[in-house]
């Protein structure tokens, strides 16, 4: 292979959208989950929380592994979406995506969970007595104040999504053009003793997003912070 | 008619409080830090459940614990306005003043947003970002806020607390224009017993979460648990007069107080209009004879009608003076050179110039 080909664009293509989809897919249940751990009280609490965050600490084969058994064709949940709704997780896109979401959920619910701790609860009071009800209160009042939290957890998440290799391999494998993206390509061309120049180009590209990731996340929350006047 | 009776019990506070008072007014809950009035205020916004009580507002019913009834905060439409103002950082003032409006659609509005807007001086303000705002201007915005949600009543939480005292008067006139020219009753509370003098019509005074004494201002003015609560220098009576002389090259006014007339230090009143004012008991001075030569502009025949210790060591001797009751506080050393009793004709001396800062226009005359 010689210069930009083909591998490099599909690669990229395939990183973006897998992120893309991962970070659209979670960052509803993202702000859900933070809620709850901010807000709810309710026994399991700390067991919850240690199951939101778990994906972490485990090894993420290990996570791909027990995904393989629950959204496998033949896994309970897997086959039951196959039956009703005709979706296959595994080895597709949408199964990378999946694989994608789970590993950078702890990171998305942490950076919301944090700018929803400073929210201060005296403004949802004050909506309360001008007459606006719980979801009314979090809508106008909660969810903008929230907003930087939600940008950097989603760009994070983002940015992390476009590396995500150990549970994407294992769950949704290595195929050229549906989940072969950036950190999968870059381990393919390691392996070929051809690779060497393709893999190098890879690692750069790599490098180069994730650093414009992070660097986006950051400026966008200032700028929100500033139009939120903080 | 705004009645009050709860009861909520929490390790190291209790609060157990009654109280009625009429509405419309300005109902101060006046009382030290920690003696229960924000915990009061938010039970009445249905912020804090009581343990067990009522809080009703004329005919409604918002917190009956023995019938479970508790009105929901949002559904109250009790206005309050925070001791912090809490505006909303992601709106400007303008977005701040139209939140409370937009969810009172559903209510009969009592005033609309360009009132609020020339009554609270907020027009230059519109479409400034809150933190832009001084201390004076955030609280007259949450104000506006509180207001354009169309309140049955307002809750306010020492809106001057967080402010310079320099920059009160950014607030206080605004204040007094609300309770001559709006008909909504409010809840004022303080720790200052100058703003409960300006502004309120009613007083509650409060002490460790409980009531000491209820009543208008006047009479308030003239309980001993007053004492306790502002110590012996803030105590006085206050009374309430006519303008009925002007004089305003010196400054002063005449009053009609009673059946006599007060001369005090006042100025930027018209003729006619109510003045309340309180008379420190530390600076009024008896005699027992007519007095010459002496400064003092007021020289008030009267009568001694008791004499209490005050516990620190002085006096406080109560006075009749033409139908008013007045407080005099004289030294154990004065009272026995005077040899007063209970019956006792003396004169009352108040210099017009030791009601300055004290004597504050009511509602504008007839």
């Amino acid at each position: 292979m010689n210069g930009s080909g083909p591998a490099e664009l599909d690669a990229l293509r395939l990183s973006l959208e897998v992120a893309a989809r991962s970070v659209g897919f979670s960052l509803p249940l993202a702000v859900l989950v933070a809620w709850i751990l901010t807000r709810a009280r309710f026994p399991g609490r700390i067991l919850f929380d240690a199951f939101v965050h778990l994906p972490l600490v485990l090894p993420p084969v290990a996570v791909g592994y027990v995904l393989l058994i629950l959204f496998g064709a033949r896994g309970p949940i897997g086959g039951w979406l196959r039956s009703h709704f005709g979706i296959e997780l595994a080895f597709t896109t949408a199964g990378a995506a999946l694989a994608t979401a789970v590993m950078t959920f702890p990171l998305m619910v942490r950076a919301i969970r944090l700018s929803l701790e400073n929210v201060d609860r005296g403004l949802e009071e004050a909506a309360r007595t001008l007459g606006a009800a719980a979801v009314d209160r979090f809508v106008s009042i909660t969810l903008p104040l929230m907003l930087p939290g939600i940008l950097a957890g989603a760009v994070t998440a983002f940015a992390a999504g476009l590396g995500e290799f150990g549970a994407v391999i294992t769950f949704a494998s290595n195929v050229p053009g549906v989940t072969r993206t950036l950190p999968l390509a870059l381990y393919t061309a390691m392996q070929s003793p051809t690779g060497d120049a393709l893999a190098l180009r890879l690692a750069v590209l790599s490098l180069a997003l994730g650093l414009l990731g992070l660097l986006a996340a950051e400026l966008l929350v200032r700028r929100v912070r500033r139009l939120l006047g903080r | 008619m705004l009645q009050v009776s709860v009861v909520r019990k929490r390790p190291g506070f209790c609060l157990e409080a009654t109280f009625a008072a009429p509405t419309p007014g300005i109902i101060a809950l006046f009382g030290r830090s920690g003696s229960g009035k924000t915990t009061l205020v938010n039970i009445i916004s249905g912020l804090l459940a009581p343990d067990a009580g009522e809080v009703r507002l004329d005919d409604q019913v918002l917190t009956d614990s023995g019938a479970g009834i508790a009105v929901a905060v949002e559904r109250r439409r009790i206005g309050y306005v925070f001791q912090d103002a809490r505006l909303f950082p992601h709106l400007n003032v303008a977005g701040n003043l139209r939140y409370g409006e937009r969810r009172a659609r559903a209510a009969r509005q009592v005033i609309g947003f360009d009132e609020v807007v020339t009554l609270l001086g907020l027009a230059q303000l519109l479409r400034r970002r809150c933190r832009e705002l001084s201390g004076g201007e955030r609280q007259r915005v949450a104000l506006g806020r509180a207001l354009l949600a169309q309140p049955r009543l307002l809750l306010l939480d020492e809106p001057l607390a967080s402010i310079d005292a320099a920059r009160r008067e950014e607030v206080l006139p605004y204040l007094e224009a609300l309770r001559d020219q709006l008909a909504i009753p409010m809840v004022y509370v303080s720790h200052q017993f100058d703003e409960v003098l300006r502004l309120a019509t009613h007083v509650v005074l409060l002490e460790a979460g409980r009531v000491l004494a209820q009543g208008p201002v006047n009479e308030v003015s003239l309980r001993p648990e007053l004492q306790s609560v502002v110590g012996p220098d803030l105590v006085g009576a206050v009374l309430e007069g006519v303008v009925v002389r002007l004089d305003p090259d010196s400054g002063s006014a005449d009053l009609a107080v009673g059946t006599g007339t007060l001369q005090v230090s006042l100025r930027d009143v018209p003729l006619g209009s109510r003045v309340r004012l309180q008379l420190l008991a530390r600076d009024v001075i008896l005699a027992t004879q007519p007095v010459q030569g002496l400064s003092v502009r007021n020289a008030l025949a009267s009568t001694v009608t008791a004499i209490s210790n005050d516990d620190y060591g002085a006096v406080l001797v109560r006075l009749d003076v033409g139908g008013e009751t007045v407080l005099a506080r004289i030294t154990q050393n004065a009272l026995r050179a005077l040899n007063l009793r209970p019956g006792d004709a003396v004169w009352t001396l108040v210099k017009a110039v030791s009601t300055r800062g004290h004597a504050f226009r009511l509602a504008a005359g007839p």
